[in-house]
């Protein structure tokens, strides 16, 4: 396959509505007052307000309505599962059809990226600085919203650019990279720092930032993704899929799946996008063995649906056991076992177990794991935080940890169980991590005075 | 940001969005809300002699889908005591200083009931009176607003009691019910208005039920005409601006009102010479919260533009509005269809043969593809095909250099008569 097909395949797949599309659905909105869509946005962007202005000809201050909710609204405009969401609350959904909110986000903040719109200003310095460690979509969200307050903030991030898992992880096929970066650059012109290649905890100390800086929010999502624990996984031709998202969003596409058998491993949004990318790389044939049923699978209705149209196989009720691999070291065979659901866990969901002597051997050429994401347990505890495996504890209202003067939001934060992390929950528990900070560092100041 | 506040004949606002004489403003707890939303300014709810209300009062037009293109009313003025009101303007003005709070008052047409009404409405703070002679309905049989308003002298006569008195400026509300509004503008500046405001409701009858075959609305089976306002009415209302706005003894500021749904509209006005503008329906439709975009959308748009204040862009528009007379007749645009753009609905093929002048042709290319060319040597430059076309960009109207210098009719004319100084048949040419 040649470079161009491959780099036509990754670009991205919806398109975006023409002007008189969103004229249309933005005049079909009924502008609800007190809206449901409003209240099923965990950021609450007040859609009513942003779609109106998009029909009365201001997509300036339509974008602007977005962003200010939402840091990352450009982004969430395509990868929010709106379905569940916003449309989902729309109450068109009981006469007609929901309004494409999504895709009206996405007219109004792609004319602000098209138009090189700057939409927020900094807030007068109130002498205060916070460190903002890592910046996903959780800690661009703190920093803008702490820098529109006044406080001088800066961001330490181990990647080159950041943006997270917006800019690395993402596929984007569902979300170009110059989309989070126009994110990220929204920020840095509030006069945000954006410290990249500087990993906390290893070029810089996590003292030295306790004893800079008034506050630090901790918001460094999680990390790479785990290991099966079963024996082959060291072979050549297994893939950590965050790490093969992430190569296609960095460097030149390779031609090293095309006509490769793949396997993904998980039945999550990132085994999803993982699946869709191996398609997208020009593999032959790509199956995702999930131990459970589609009942239990983690990923979005619209990401299941997407995966399908692309081609990909589904095994349910399939563990793998063994990968295989020849002399030379390269992934030739995974062994699988049949599953079958056994009692309730504790986190609601029945325990998958192997059906004895069900083992089946499947040629494969590249295995990718997709089973969730490590947690940064040692960053974690150089902080001294109180966690749960990893999971950051907060006062669920001001998301400060048990030391004050760290503040943790996003996927650093995300409980196991709980479904799919979500980019646009991290947006909003940025926001409020900076709120949380704002509160007691004034409060401080007023003891004081 | 640009400076959204204006001076209209000496009221002062924020902003240039105020909200019409009308229920929003029936009020104080409706207009602090307003206020608190951000509204400019507020005309009260006409004030007068106490009323009664009939029960079913409003109807609206629906098109295609879209409710409340228009709407329609038989309400008459404020049902409210007069103390309330009174009551009520003054703690909204104490607790919104920086706000225009204008009061509309409607009276029989005597001396001594205007200067009475004046005295008491500007006791209690107002910044303002809109002496409304526009209310088209009910009023009118008992000789007040729109009955008054249709008469030039009765205008003249009761602005000039008014400001026998008033200590604020006063500005005079006119009903479109009138063949040339002019005449009416004209003899409120005569009476000394500092402002006149327009354009009141309509006549109209909404409709008919199919089934009952009652009017819509219909109180108790019965109707009677009301006013028709919203966005149906906006280029009625435009037009009268309009006029007033460029007549040449009508030299006071004007507030502009009727369909004024957003920042949009209200900058149209504004270019056709209104100093601010009033809104009514689109409130009742959507509630006050519609000012937020009203604001931001204007202040983006001046900003875009690189103007300062609201009040540079007020009557911009004025002196390209003229008579057919002054309009060049030499001045020649074609339509141009792009075939890359035409989803070939034909509707403008239709339009052309059926409604116009036959230009349209259907053409088959060396493919066998259809596709639609315009004969550019028979087109009238009528537009008709460009409105028809759904589809935006496909249809394009240019302008093409014409071969004689600009001539109007009456420059044309004016020519002719010269030539008939040498007693030529002017008829005949
Ligand atoms: C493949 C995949 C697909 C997804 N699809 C969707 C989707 O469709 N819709 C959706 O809503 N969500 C989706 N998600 C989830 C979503 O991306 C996350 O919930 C969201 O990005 C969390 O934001 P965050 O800021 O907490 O963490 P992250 O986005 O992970 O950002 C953390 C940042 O911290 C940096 N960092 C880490 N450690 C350090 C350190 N020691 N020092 C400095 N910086 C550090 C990282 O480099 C990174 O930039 C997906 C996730 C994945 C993996
Ligand atoms: C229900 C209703 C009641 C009205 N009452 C008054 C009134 O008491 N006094 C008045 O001057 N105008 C009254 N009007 C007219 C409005 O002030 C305004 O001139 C008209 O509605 C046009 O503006 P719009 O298109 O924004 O609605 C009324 C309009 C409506 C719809
Ligand atoms: S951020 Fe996501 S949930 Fe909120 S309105 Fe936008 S698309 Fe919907």
């Amino acid at each position: 396959m040649e470079q161009s097909r491959l780099e036509k395949n990754f670009e991205e797949v919806e398109p975006g509505l023409t002007d008189r599309e969103a004229m249309e659905e933005a005049n079909r909105c009924l502008y609800c007052y007190d809206a449901p869509c409003i209240r099923a946005c965990p950021t609450g962007i007040d859609i009513p307000a942003f779609i109106k202005k998009i029909a009365s000809g201001n997509v300036k201050g339509s974008a602007k309505s977005i962003m200010l909710s939402n840091p990352v609204g450009a982004s969430c405009a395509r990868v929010c599962p709106t379905e569940e969401l916003c449309e989902g609350a729309c109450v068109l959904n009981h006469s007609t059809k929901p309004i494409m909110i999504g895709k009206l986000q996405r007219y109004a903040t792609d004319w602000a990226i098209r138009n090189k719109e700057v939409l927020f200003q900094a807030g007068r310095k109130n002498g205060k600085t916070v460190a903002v460690v890592g910046g996903g979509p959780a800690g661009l969200s703190s920093a803008r919203e702490l820098a529109r307050l006044g406080y001088e903030v800066t961001i330490f991030e181990a990647e080159n650019e950041a943006g997270g898992l917006n800019t690395y992880g993402i596929v984007s096929f569902r979300l170009p990279q110059n989309i989070s970066l126009w994110e990220v650059n929204q920020i840095k012109s509030l006069g945000v720092q954006i410290r990249t290649n500087t990993r906390v905890g290893k070029d810089i100390e996590v003292n030295e930032l306790l004893e800079c800086y008034d506050a630090v929010v901790l918001a460094v999502g999680m990390g790479k993704v785990p290991k099966l624990g079963i024996p082959g996984e060291d072979l050549d031709g297994v893939y950590d899929a965050i790490e093969l998202i992430k190569e296609t969003k960095t460097k030149p596409l390779t031609d090293r799946l095309v006509g490769k058998r793949v396997v993904v491993i998980g039945a999550g949004n990132t085994a999803i996008d993982a699946a869709t990318c191996s398609v997208r790389l020009g593999a032959e044939n790509v199956k995702i063995l999930y131990r459970r049923t589609k009942e239990e699978m983690t990923a979005y209705e619209f990401e299941y649906e997407f995966a399908k149209q692309d081609g990909v196989e589904f095994r349910w009720l399939t563990a793998p056991k063994r990968i295989i691999g020849d002399s030379k070291g390269k992934v030739t065979h995974v062994e699988c076992v049949r599953m079958e659901l056994g009692e309730t866990d504790a986190d609601g969901r029945r325990r998958p177990l192997p059906v004895e002597g069900s083992e089946l051997i499947m040629p494969v050429d590249v295995v990718i794991k997709a089973i969730g994401q490590e947690r940064h347990i040692e960053l974690i505890e150089a902080f001294g935080l109180e966690h749960d495996h990893g999971v950051v504890k907060v006062n669920p209202e001001t998301y400060q940890t048990s030391n004050p003067k760290v503040f943790a939001c996003g996927d650093v934060i995300f409980e196991r169980g709980k479904g799919e992390a979500m980019v646009v929950v991290a947006a909003q528990q940025g926001k409020e991590a900076a709120y949380g900070i704002h509160q007691y560092l004034t409060k401080a100041v007023s003891e004081t005075a | 940001m640009a400076d959204l506040s204006i001076n209209l004949a000496g009221i002062k606002s924020p902003n240039p969005f105020w909200l019409a004489s009308a229920p929003p403003t029936n009020s104080g707890y409706q207009v602090q809300r307003a206020f608190e939303a951000g509204w400019g300014g507020a005309v009260w709810k006409t004030l007068g002699e106490p009323i009664l209300n009939v029960s079913s009062r409003f109807a609206a037009i629906s098109f295609n889908g879209q409710r409340v293109m228009g709407f329609n009313n038989i309400e008459l003025i404020t049902d409210r005591p007069l103390e309330e009101n009174l009551k009520e303007i003054y703690e909204t003005k104490k607790r919104f200083p920086d706000r225009a709070v204008v009061a509309s008052l409607m009276v029989e047409p005597k001396r001594e009931k205007w200067h009475e009404i004046v005295k008491r409405v500007e006791d209690v703070g107002v910044d303002g009176l809109e002496l409304n002679f526009g209310c088209p309905h009910g009023m009118a049989e008992r000789g007040m607003g729109s009955a008054s308003g249709q008469v030039p002298e009765l205008v003249e006569r009761q602005t000039y009691w008014v400001k026998e008195v008033a200590r604020t400026p006063v500005i005079v509300k006119l009903t479109p019910n009138i063949t040339d509004i002019t005449a009416t503008a004209e003899a409120a500046a005569q009476g000394g208005a500092d402002a006149i405001s327009l354009i009141n409701t309509i006549n109209s009858l909404m409709g008919v039920d199919l089934d009952t075959w009652n009017t819509i609305p219909h109180v108790a089976g019965k109707g009677a005409h009301g006013g028709y306002c919203g966005p149906a009415v906006k280029p009625i209302a435009l037009n009268m601006v309009a006029e007033c706005a460029r007549h040449p003894r009508i030299r006071i500021p004007i507030s502009g009102i009727g369909g004024i749904s957003n920042w949009r509209d209200a900058v149209e006005f504004m270019l056709m010479g209104a100093t601010g503008v009033q809104v009514c329906t689109a409130v009742m439709h959507h509630g006050f919260r519609i000012i937020e975009d009203m604001i931001e959308g204007l202040n983006h748009y001046l900003d875009e533009k690189g103007i300062a204040s609201v009040m540079d862009i007020v009557g911009k528009s004025v002196s390209k509005y003229s008579d057919w007379g002054d309009l060049d007749l030499n001045y020649k645009v074609v339509a141009r269809i792009h075939r890359e753009r035409c989803i070939q609905c034909n509707k403008c093929y239709i339009s052309c043969e059926d409604a116009s002048h036959q230009c349209i042709e259907r053409c088959i290319d060396e493919n066998r593809k259809e596709y639609l060319k315009v004969r550019e040597e028979d087109c009238v430059g009528c537009n008709l095909c460009s409105i028809v076309c759904p589809v935006d960009g496909a249809i394009e109207m240019i302008e093409v250099p014409s071969e004689h210098p600009p001539m109007t009719w009456n420059e044309r004319q004016a020519a002719l008569g010269r030539l008939s100084g040498c007693s030529v048949d002017i008829k005949s040419l």
